[in-house]
């Protein structure tokens, strides 16, 4: 599997740590509540097909990605930085 | 025996190999089964299941019967195809899978069982008593099943894995993947050629037929000698592609110095990961056997195979041989028989219309009943169109038609597609992006068919690879038609074997679906048809067939089971290469190591980095001797340890203070510039991640440390959060760990140490203070923290100087009743004053758990705060970090649980267990320090240890964790 | 029909032709009682347990293509009980107990066999980690030895003691651990239910969730809507989209678990071995076959393969650990679809919809859980309360915090 960093183009799979859903980018409010949070942190769609995960670039450039690849066929579509899809936010 | 005249073998090479003891003589191209063949060896292997003699079935490496072990110095490998293994001087190999010898194995007496060994039996039966299945049944089986044996002893061989990359990986050098090759190679694409076989070529080598009038093999040494001469080319014979994967990304095994006698610096195997921008699959087909009864003697061939050793390895397989086929292409294996002088009993052609036109008795609509010749064939039987026959002959080449070999397109779940006019499955299209199949592989099974597709789909990868194809003239070669009537099984009264390797015959798949197991893998499952090293290539077609007849299906609507990687089996050793020993795992060493190991301090792991576990001295007995009297040191003058595998990472920006706020539970904001602060970080669940001091070194700029073992994780969430959470704030970080050496200084004398080695003495440096310092010239950073309780130091210096700053340390240390500590002395300083690890903070602890949860600042927000206070995360239920005074002499019992006196031990009675344990001189006491439900409650309650693994049943003191120096006077003296 | 060894031999005389299909393939019937979705080890042994212990009958199994064609039939076969964690400890140790009368029970021969495992430490936290799970194991009456270095020579000569990357320092055994014949158990619980009545239907995908009026009322599926009064969702691997299907997210991310055979050898490894320091385990089976696995590709899957990471860590642990193995040739390997839950225990538990109950969430430790986790979800379904010793396998744990986490790595599906 190879992983298309944005700064550093197409990469093998072992140079990232994987994380999880991008359900990690929504961070709640700290006084949400207990459904927020555990949709955030626990509650999963899990999707058979096309999903966005992030990934980390750790053996390259340190940046998380999200991307956006499919499970079941494990085609990757894309990879944008998380960094650029949150700035600005907080 | 050879036929004068054929082959490819070189003949004015001979070598000698032995088999079983005995010396046969070969000459180089030969493989372990021709040379055999060429003697007239013919049993060389036992069946898995009922012991029967086996012989060669194949010239590839699809061969179920003719495995072997090679025996080399100190190992032997197991399960070796003498189909593919190359004869070399001194080579020696011997059958497995026997009890007593080759010919009289004394578990052939299962052959006899073989009614009651039907499939699945054994699901049926060794149920009582139930103490015999380990002791007795089990046992049995175990001693009886198996192929081959490993030695026991460690693989000392050399393995190497490696890495290409390139436009187009043609898999396989047949017609097909020379031409495809060619077309490709010429017009400048990167190419890698991979082929399974010592000698490319594919069938070309062994069908006799001529390309642009030429021999086959002449035009394959044509091609390959242009292509060895580009330098895009890469040619990779015995390389077999075993797998595809993501990304564009094929395993592939080669077999580097299987064929040479054994060389230290010769691996014997590599594999590879090839990463290919486009892929040709132009592996060829195979054929495939037909399930007549009595199908397995010795003798009994592919008749492929029969042209193979004919035509490449001037090899007749038999003296008399007989053709047994449902199509055409068994008739060229019979003309080519005749003209090297090789006698043919009779074609049997099953077909009813079929020509009977050959220089040997034909007979059509043809099926053999029946064989004899326990260790070779000697006689066949059965019925034509026309009658009975009855035909002495020592071999019989079969052909129930071809397989495209496509196993590659299946790797990623693709799904083959029936082909009833070829009566096989071809692949489907598109199952591995980047790969198509071209040639037998898909099917096409002329060899100018083969040479056309080949052209077309390199000229199609040069397309989607931008490159402008060259000039390639397609060559005239044969193209008549394959034309097969499906004959899957003849009926009779003997056995009819399917799967060889297993001993999985026709009865065994009827039965499977007569019970019930009739989806394609349940038979699969139940018979065992298909799970044996050829992993079903000779028989999954058949079985398949059997199994739609018995379950009156159509063979498309039955199914078919799943081609896994590798395509051949991978040693373990080669997927491993780089593992063995030290290699599994990088290893960091300390800048201090050989200074720790010139003083004799054994190393021990840490993560990936190597720490000193004592230091000791002479007359030390014992590693307990060696802590005691560091501990002591420490305590009574000063200790010097490297803590440089401690995580540092460096902070800076206007909004750094901001940031540790955000990922610390505590607040930094408010930290003084030249101030270190201990921090506490939580995960975003709640629970503790990591603790650690941070300085803050200027207004805008903190270094942090972290535990060793979260040093990476910690990098890791800084990173997530920053970039997650707030991307544009001002702060950036960088892991630091490697560019500094630290060293903590501890101990009564520890700034007396310091005055002696920095170039201006330490003057009103308080505890928790920190600040740069300057030390033979040279920068270094100073920070007063103590990890042992004592008043103590840590020094860091760019990594360069960390091995002679510690040698002077140590140096100086000595002249003043001091000296290094390691790890073990660490441990016990840091237990005795309370502080945790991640014994600790083990991933199930809370900040409450520890007692700091009043760390969690209430006026800002945090990682984890907000799951931190899930019910579940506080309050008299959880079990909190407490100390325990053990008897003195007690042995080391971490692990060991509580429980409250007068209570059952039990799962629920558990109250906790201890996480740390130290022998403590300065308290007289063993420490301990755990969890236990409500601890902090039972300060002072006696409870009760028990280790039921250490065989400990032990009472001790509840008390405050911290054990030394409560008010923390030594470390602020 | 009852199997034995003499209808072993009465059948061989007479050429196995009295054989009976070991189940029935009966049409869905328009409506039952009770339908368990998920013909997998833990969907059948609910099933049977369900006929078995509460006398029901009115009872089918859906499953969307064979019997045992998921994780039942595609892991490395070990059964253990060395938990640490109360709530998972009880649980283990009850399905040890189950596996240990299964061949009677079922009269169906799943070689259970208990050859032993061998946890592996590899310093000097790692063995006191491995001894506060030992005694708690021993807490729960299980066994558990803490062996050392020694010990560990004697009983694995072959390891590498020498040379290693991370030497070992000791082990911990269970010896009542072992391994089965995976495919068996759930045949034999087919085989078991279907002979007290249950229907077991075959190439029947459920499509669709029937709920009115916050109840469950029955299913669509590819053969027909089938009514029904409960229905169990059994289906690890596809448990978010089954749970889709009545509107709920579930706690769970699907990875996918590698496991390998190699080609048959003779005896060379007489337990389970797990080495601490990399992600490896071997047994080998009774065919021969070295059987390894390790840990997660970890990324989120739901295709049934893996990739050449994973596969390559193995091998490359074996060879440090284990190098004697180096000329074993790995026949196959294969992928599981895991159902990874934050904490990576499991889901026994009523839905939010009336009617519905989920047994998920088996991370990589579902073919050992299959006896207790069919009678617990049985027991569950049958009487509304949750077994004792399922009792903490509830869905709404992470929201309160009740998590078990055994490995202590937090809330991250795929570290467990």
């Amino acid at each position: 599997m190879r992983i298309p960093c944005p700064l550093c183009g197409p990469r093998d799979r072992r140079e990232f740590t994987y994380y999880g859903s991008d359900d990690y980018l929504n961070r709640p409010a700290p006084d949400a509540g207990a459904g927020p949070w555990d949709d955030h942190l626990h509650l999963r769609a899990n999707p058979a097909g096309e999903t966005h995960d992030l990934w980390y670039h750790e053996a390259g450039c340190a940046q998380w990605l999200r991307v956006h690849r499919n499970t079941v066929s494990h085609e990757i579509y894309g990879a944008a930085l998380v960094a650029g899809l949150k700035g600005g936010a907080q | 025996m050879r036929v004068a005249g054929k082959g490819l073998i070189e003949r004015e090479k001979p070598v000698s190999f032995t088999f079983d003891g005995r010396t046969y003589a070969g000459f180089k191209g030969d493989t372990v089964a021709s040379a055999l063949l060429a003697a007239r060896v013919r049993v060389v292997g036992r069946s898995f299941k009922y012991h029967r003699p086996r012989g060669v079935l194949t010239a590839g490496s699809e061969e179920p019967n003719a495995l072997i072990e090679v025996v080399g110095a100190k190992n032997q490998t197991p399960n070796v195809r003498a189909t593919v293994q190359e004869v070399f001087e001194g080579l020696v190999t011997r059958s497995q899978n026997r009890m007593g010898s080759l010919r009289w194995d004394l578990l052939a007496v299962n052959d006899l069982m073989a009614p009651f060994f039907s499939a699945g039996f054994y699901y049926k039966t060794f149920m009582w008593p139930r103490a015999f299945w380990e002791k007795v049944y089990e046992p049995a089986i175990r001693r009886a099943a198996g192929l081959g044996s490993l030695s026991g002893r460690h693989d000392e061989g050399h393995y190497e894995k490696a890495f290409a990359f390139c436009d187009l990986l043609v898999i396989g050098a047949g017609p097909t993947g020379l031409i495809a090759a060619l077309t490709a190679a010429r017009a400048g694409a990167d190419v890698i050629l991979a082929d399974e076989d010592s000698r490319m070529g594919g069938r070309l080598l062994s069908n006799g037929e001529t390309v642009d009038g030429q021999p086959g093999p002449d035009w394959v040494a044509a091609v390959l000698a242009e292509l060895s001469s580009l330098p895009n080319v890469r040619l990779m014979p015995r390389t077999t592609v075993s797998g595809a994967y993501d990304g564009g990304i094929y395993g592939a095994l080669e077999r580097v110095g299987l064929h040479k006698p054994a060389r230290p610096d010769l691996p014997r195997e590599a594999f590879w990961r090839i990463t290919a921008r486009r892929a040709i699959l132009a592996s060829g087909a195979l054929e495939r056997p037909i399930a007549f009864p009595m199908n397995d003697r010795p003798g009994i061939m592919m008749a492929g195979a029969v042209q193979s050793y004919l035509n490449r390895y001037g090899v007749a397989s038999g003296k008399r041989v007989t053709l047994f086929a449902n199509n055409d292409g068994a008739r060229a294996v019979a003309r080519d028989l005749m003209a090297a002088g090789v006698q043919v009993a009779a074609i049997l052609d099953s077909r009813a219309n079929a020509s009977a036109v050959e220089n040997c008795p034909v007979y059509l609509g043809a099926r053999i009943t029946d064989t004899s010749g326990r260790h070779g064939l000697r006689l066949i039987e059965g019925h034509h169109a026309g009658g009975a026959f009855k035909l002495e002959t020592d071999c019989l080449a079969m052909s129930g038609g071809w397989n495209p070999t496509l196993h590659l397109t299946c790797h990623m779940g693709g799904r083959p597609r029936w082909s009833e006019e070829l009566a096989a499955f071809v692949p489907m299209e598109g199952a591995v992006p980047g790969l198509v199949a071209a040639g037998a592989a898909n099917g096409t099974f002329t060899t100018h068919g083969c040479l056309a597709a080949g052209h077309a789909v390199a000229e199609a990868a040069l397309a989607d690879l931008g490159l402008s194809p060259a000039k390639v003239a397609l060559p005239r070669a044969e193209g008549l038609p394959y034309v097969v009537e499906p004959l899957w099984a003849v009926e009779g009264k003997g056995r009819a074997w399917l799967d060889f390797a297993n001993d999985v015959t026709t009865k065994d798949v009827k039965l499977a679906a007569q019970e019930g197991y009739a989806s394609v893998e349940h038979m699969k499952r139940y018979t065992t048809q298909g799970m044996a090293p050829d992993q079903g290539k000779n028989s999954n077609m058949g079985a398949l067939a059997v199994l739609a007849d018995a379950t009156g299906r159509a063979i498309p609507e039955t199914g078919i089971t799943t081609f896994r990687p590798p395509y051949v089996p991978v040693s373990v050793a080669a997927l491993g290469a780089g593992g063995r020993g030290m290699g599994f795992a990088p290893q960091r060493f300390l800048t201090s190591d050989q200074a720790s190991r010139d003083r004799g301090a054994p190393m021990i792991e840490a993560g990936l980095w190597y720490r000193p576990s004592y230091f000791p001295k002479p007359g030390e007995a014992t590693w307990r001797v060696s802590c005691d009297r560091e501990v002591a040191m420490v305590r009574g003058a000063v200790g010097v340890a490297d803590v440089s595998t401690l995580g540092k990472i460096d902070i800076q920006g206007r909004d750094a203070a901001r940031f540790l706020d955000l990922v610390y539970t505590n607040t930094f904001s408010t930290l003084p510039v030249g101030r270190v602060r201990y921090g506490l970080m939580l995960r975003e669940d709640g629970f503790v991640m990591d603790d650690g001091t941070t300085a803050r070194l200027g207004e805008n700029h903190f270094l942090m440390t972290t535990t060793t073992a979260a040093a990476g994780q910690v990098m890791r969430h800084l990173d997530f959060v920053h970039q997650t959470h707030c991307a544009d704030w001002d702060v950036r970080f960088i892991s630091v760990t490697e560019a500094w050496a630290q060293f903590a200084v501890a101990g009564p004398k520890s700034r007396a140490l310091l005055n002696a080695v920095l170039d201006q003495p330490v003057q009103d440096f308080p505890f928790m203070a920190c600040g740069a310092v300057q030390l033979g010239g040279v920068t270094a950073r100073l920070f007063r923290i103590s990890f042992s309780g004592e008043q103590g130091y840590e020094i860091a210096v760019p990594t360069r100087y960390g091995e002679s700053l510690f040698r002077d340390l140590v140096a100086k240390a000595e002249t003043m009743g001091g000296g290094p500590y390691g790890m073990e002395a660490l441990n016990v300083l840091r237990v005795e004053k309370g502080f945790i690890t991640h014994a600790e903070i083990h991933g199930r602890t809370t900040a409450f758990d520890i007692g700091m949860e009043k760390m969690v600042s209430p006026k800002k927000d945090c990682i984890g705060k907000a799951m931190a206070a899930r019910p579940a995360l506080v309050g008299p239920e959880r079990q909190q970090l407490v100390g325990l005074k053990i008897a003195t002499g007690t042995p080391p019992c971490s692990g060991a649980h509580l429980f409250t006196v007068g209570d059952k031990v039990g799962r629920e009675e558990s109250q906790g267990y201890i996480t740390s344990f130290a022998h403590s001189d300065l308290m007289g006491a063993c420490l301990g320090l755990g969890f236990l439900k409500n601890g902090r409650a039972r300060h002072g309650e006696i409870i009760r240890i028990v280790d039921h693994l250490r065989g400990l049943d032990l009472t001790a003191e509840v008390c405050d964790p911290v054990f030394h120096d409560k008010d923390g006077e030594k470390l602020r003296a | 029909m009852r199997y034995s060894g003499f209808k072993v031999f009465t059948e061989g005389l007479f050429g196995n032709s009295g054989w009976k299909p070991a189940w029935r393939d009966p049409a869905p019937k328009a409506e039952y009682d009770i339908l368990i979705i998920g013909g997998g080890g833990h969907g059948l042994a609910t099933a049977y347990y369900l006929a078995k212990n509460h006398g029901l009958r009115n009872i089918a199994v859906l499953e969307k293509g064979y019997l045992g064609g998921g994780n039942v039939g595609r892991n490395t076969t070990i059964v253990r009980a060395n938990y640490f964690l109360p709530g998972n400890s009880e649980f283990y140790s009850h399905s040890l107990k189950l596996w240990e009368k299964l061949e009677g029970e079922l009269n169906y021969n799943v070689m259970h066999s208990q050859r032993g495992q061998l946890i592996l430490a590899h310093s000097d936290g790692q063995r006191d980690a491995l001894a506060r799970r030992g005694n708690a194991i021993v807490n729960q009456g299980d066994d558990a030895e803490l062996w050392s270095l020694d010990q560990v020579r004697d009983f694995a000569p072959y390891l590498d003691f020498e040379q290693t990357r991370f030497p070992i320092y000791g082990g911990l055994m269970q010896r009542r651990a072992g391994t089965a014949r995976h495919d068996a158990v759930a045949w034999g619980y087919a085989r078991g239910a279907d002979r007290l009545g249950v229907d077991l239907i075959q190439n029947c995908e459920v499509t669709g969730i029937d709920i009115e009026n916050g109840r469950v009322t029955g299913v669509q599926t590819t053969r027909g809507a089938i009514k029904a009064r409960k229905v169990g969702m059994v289906v690890a691997g596809r448990s978010s989209q089954v749970a889709a299907m009545a509107g709920m997210r579930l706690p769970i991310e699907s990875h996918v678990l590698q496991a390998f055979v190699t080609e048959g050898l003779k005896p060379v490894i007489d337990s389970v071995i797990s080495f601490g320091m990399g992600h490896f385990y071997i047994s080998q089976s009774d065919k021969g076959g070295l059987v390894f696995g390790g840990d997660l590709d970890f990324y989120a899957s739901y295709a049934a393969r893996g990739n050449l990471p994973m596969l390559e860590h193995v091998m490359e642990a074996a060879m440090t650990l284990m190098p004697m193995i180096g000329r074993a040739k790995i026949l196959r390997g294969w992928g599981g679809i895991m159902d990874m839950t934050p904490d990576g225990s499991p889901i026994i538990d009523k839905a939010p919809v009336e009617g519905l109950f989920v047994d998920a969430g088996w991370n990589y430790g579902g073919f050992k859980a299959t006896p207790a986790s069919g009678w617990c979800m049985a027991h569950l379904m049958a009487t509304g309360e949750p077994h004792e010793v399922a009792r903490r396998f509830r869905l709404d744990r992470f929201r309160t915090g009740h998590v078990l986490d055994e490995e202590g790595t937090g809330s991250q599906h795929n570290l467990h």
